[in-house]
């Protein structure tokens, strides 16, 4: 899949074997910008990294979507320290064109979003073990007091539990942060998942 | 018996206490603001009279409704006049000695079947109560900002609040025309126990330079709908202010997502406070924001 920006040619690589797909395409510095899909994994898997100082005009992307939800309209799009501004101004480009919104961001596990909130997600169903509030109070409280469109319990009855776990999981094992290692109602729904498989 | 309200005390008359009191006296109970400070209830009448006269302009209440509203709120600065209440919430400053003195003293004045409530945003309720002289009385009532316009409000017993005071105060709070919701006796509660360490965590992704607070903001508000960015919160909220609740946060419970990152103690030495200084995470002139691309 190829898409023109302003000048020069973008390369969108797309699915699920994206990476492996980069890894064979030849002519690389002849694009503008190649964009690759990400699953969970860092861009430098792809690309590799030096010290630091690599980036070029490779950039890895991502559409958020929570669980088995439908894509939300953000693409979180990865650069790495030396990616090339014109390499960032034509990916944007081209997602804006889409009428996708585009967050950039530094080349680590979970991006922006997952890395924000599976902490609040995993406090939400630690503190509903707790008694904090019944799982009501809680969502009606995050809804009416910030202005959430919906509260962390109903989201993660609707998106999935086990779901959740497993990006938690992976979160965990990145960053070794104790706010990330799984909710007991998430491991829960995990191996209950487990046993009716 | 059941305790019945007909007259509401607010002690403290700033942002808080002046909301509360316009809560109150709108839903038609005789009010009575007490503050120290004359120059504050002066601020406050003020305010309380923009905000009716706003209400008027946009046909929410008759101009007659706000006259009524008006002469049923009064404020002092004797701590007498609170003699006739039935309920008084507290809305001064966030310390514990501070809000004992005041409790003391109000426990003296006011009838003994009269409740006490706390507006405190991050203190124990049973803490609070332990200096009140009446603690079975006591309850947590946490008003959102502003409460004029925010019908959350979270309650909270102590851990000897008895049943008939959290039953009244429950009740009032409906009759008040809130939505009130039930937390224990925690640290934040409910809101500021998940918003102080989600703040947290997203000022310490700006000072990781893991992205921009307009990519930030722009990816919450696309990918999971949010109405306002974190980082603009923080710029409205102020960072002085953020710090102060953080603070308290983590002293009630040596969470690490409830620690303060570094950067924001540098920003507020360095005066970005947020909007109200001009510059926070974005750059502001008037009503315009910069940075937010």
């Amino acid at each position: 899949m190829t898409a023109a920006a302003d000048s020069g040619e973008v390369v969108i690589i797309v699915g699920a074997k994206a990476g492996a797909a980069f890894g064979k395409f030849k002519d690389r510095e002849r694009r503008l910008a190649i964009l690759v899909e990400l699953g969970t994994e860092c861009l430098g898997a792809h690309t590799g990294e030096m010290r630091g100082e690599e980036g070029s005009n490779v950039l890895g992307f991502a559409r958020f979507r929570l669980g088995g939800d439908e894509p939300s309209r953000l693409v979180e799009l990865v650069r790495q320290p030396r990616t090339t501004e014109a390499a960032i101004t034509a990916a944007r480009q081209v997602f804006e064109g889409a009428g996708l919104q585009v967050a950039v961001c530094g080349d680590f596990a979970g991006r922006i979003i997952d890395r924000l909130v599976r902490p609040y997600y995993n406090a939400a169903l630690r503190r509903l073990d707790e008694g904090l509030a019944s799982a009501a109070d809680l969502d009606a409280t995050l809804k009416l007091g910030l202005g959430y469109p919906e509260g962390p319990i109903a989201l993660l009855e609707r998106t999935g539990l086990a779901y959740h776990h497993d990006v938690t999981q992976a979160l965990f094992e990145a960053y070794g942060d104790a706010a990330y290692a799984p909710a007991r109602r998430a491991r829960v729904a995990k191996q209950r998942q487990g046993n009716l498989n | 018996m059941a305790i019945v309200i007909k007259t509401v005390g607010v002690a403290g008359s700033g942002t808080m206490g002046t909301g509360i009191a316009i809560v109150a006296a709108r839903a038609g109970f005789r009010t009575v603001v007490y503050d120290t400070r004359e120059e504050a209830l002066a601020r406050a009448r003020k305010q309380t009279e923009g905000f009716f006269a706003n209400s008027v302009e946009r046909k929410k209440l008759t101009q007659d409704q706000v006259g009524k509203i008006l002469s049923s709120l009064s404020g002092t600065t004797d701590i007498a006049a609170l003699a006739t209440c039935d309920i008084v919430i507290e809305a001064v400053f966030e310390d514990l000695k501070v809000k004992h003195e005041l409790l003391a003293r109000l426990n003296k004045v006011c009838p003994p079947h009269a409740v006490f409530a706390s507006n405190t945003s991050t203190l124990s309720i049973a803490e609070i109560a332990a200096g009140s002289g009446r603690e079975d009385r006591v309850v947590g009532m946490h008003f959102c900002l502003p409460a004029q316009l925010m019908k959350l409000v979270e309650m909270s017993p102590g851990l000897k609040t008895s049943d008939a005071t959290f039953q009244a105060a429950w009740d009032f709070c409906k009759a008040l025309d809130q939505t009130p919701v039930k937390t224990q006796d925690s640290p934040g509660f409910i809101l500021n126990y998940f918003l102080i360490p989600f703040h947290n965590d997203v000022i310490r992704l700006v000072e990781a330079g893991v992205a921009a607070p307009a990519d930030i903001d722009r990816a919450i508000k696309a990918g999971l709908g949010y109405a306002m960015g974190p980082l603009e919160l923080l710029d409205l909220v102020g960072l002085d202010t953020h710090l102060l609740v953080a603070e308290a946060l983590y002293a009630a419970t040596h969470e690490p997502r409830a620690a303060v990152p570094a950067l924001v103690k540098r920003m507020i030495a360095a005066g970005q406070l947020g909007r109200k200084t001009g510059r926070g995470f974005y750059t502001y002139q008037g009503n315009a924001m910069f940075g937010g691309g």
